[in-house]
């Protein structure tokens, strides 16, 4: 179920809000990305096959092209959750944006400083989801200009 | 009733929501996402804010009744409705909640009890605004119509 559709980009969503993840998932699907919504890091880090007592990353069939996270969650923050992606083998190369409904210019210099690739402001907006192409366009040609000729 | 003058109508309430300042911009933006493949989106966001709301009105009810007053537990429950309010464009439930956090920074529980009345009082207001409004729609659409689109600067 990880798999992205033919050319479709697969975006993870994260969001303890009910009422956000509703929001980002019809936003991001009226951009034609493929949406996984969970609502904890936690989630997310499982669904990416990120488990922290498990050495080797499994699931190397899931497909994710970006992670699109709340800032503020209870337990493992956005924050975290960035960290973590970054520090992953398999995944670090995967674009992260972070979403927040406080404007507090160190948080968002953290997660820049951290590898977020843009930070944005709750509500999220259309015209905030119609940046996230560019980024998902760079990676994939960064992905096939790594992968060896196989056709 | 014909279709045109329900829409009129429509547009009449819509437009006092927003002077009123119940609505917000955020409001036209989840109108915007609702089309023909989604029909029902805004509907399905509202019941779902109405719910989520709900719960966290009996949480806090229970929060600032306890004997020894967890402000963190407030501020964070305070901080949920902020957000959700802000997503759905409920203006001023929305600023009730940061009115509300203010206080729970200070410590100050009676404000805070009374800062809790407040936001009641205006989800209340947007529940029954938000309520009549999709009836109107409701019936625009059985009648054959479609829902006027609105734009506020």
């Amino acid at each position: 179920m990880g798999m992205a559709k033919d050319n479709q980009f697969h975006v993870l969503a994260v969001d303890d809000s009910i009422i956000d993840r509703m929001l980002i998932e019809r936003l991001l699907k009226t951009s034609s990305f493929q949406v996984t919504a969970v609502d904890s890091a936690t989630k997310a880090l499982k669904f990416l096959g990120l488990v922290e007592d498990v050495a080797s990353e499994i699931h190397q069939d899931v497909d994710v092209n970006l992670i699109i996270t709340d800032y503020c969650m209870p337990g493992m923050t956005g924050y975290d959750l960035l960290r973590k992606v970054k520090e992953s083998k398999s995944f670090k190369d995967i674009p992260v944006v972070i979403m927040s409904s406080e404007n507090v210019p160190s948080r968002i210099n953290r997660c820049l400083e951290e590898g977020a690739e843009e930070f944005f402001l709750k509500p999220v907006q259309q015209s905030d989801v119609n940046k996230l192409k560019p980024h998902l366009l760079k990676s994939r040609v960064k992905e096939e200009q790594e992968q060896p000729i196989n056709n | 009733m014909e279709v045109g003058q329900m829409q009129r109508q429509w547009m009449g309430y819509m437009k006092s929501l927003f002077m009123e300042g119940f609505l917000d911009g955020q409001f036209l933006q989840l109108q915007q996402l609702q089309d023909e493949n989604n029909p029902e989106f805004v509907v399905e966001v509202v019941s779902l804010f109405f719910e989520d709301s709900e719960r966290i009105l009996k949480d806090l009810s229970f929060a600032v009744d306890q004997q020894s007053v967890d402000f963190k537990k407030i501020d964070a429950h305070v901080h949920q409705f902020k957000g959700s309010s802000a997503s759905i464009g409920a203006q001023r439930v929305k600023n009730a909640c940061i009115a509300f956090r203010n206080f729970c920074e200070e410590q100050n529980i009676d404000a805070c009890r009374s800062c809790l009345q407040q936001v009641k009082q205006e989800y209340i207001h947007v529940k029954n605004k938000l309520e009549t409004l999709l009836r109107l729609e409701q019936q625009i659409v059985a009648a054959g119509g479609s829902i006027p689109m609105m734009e506020w600067n």
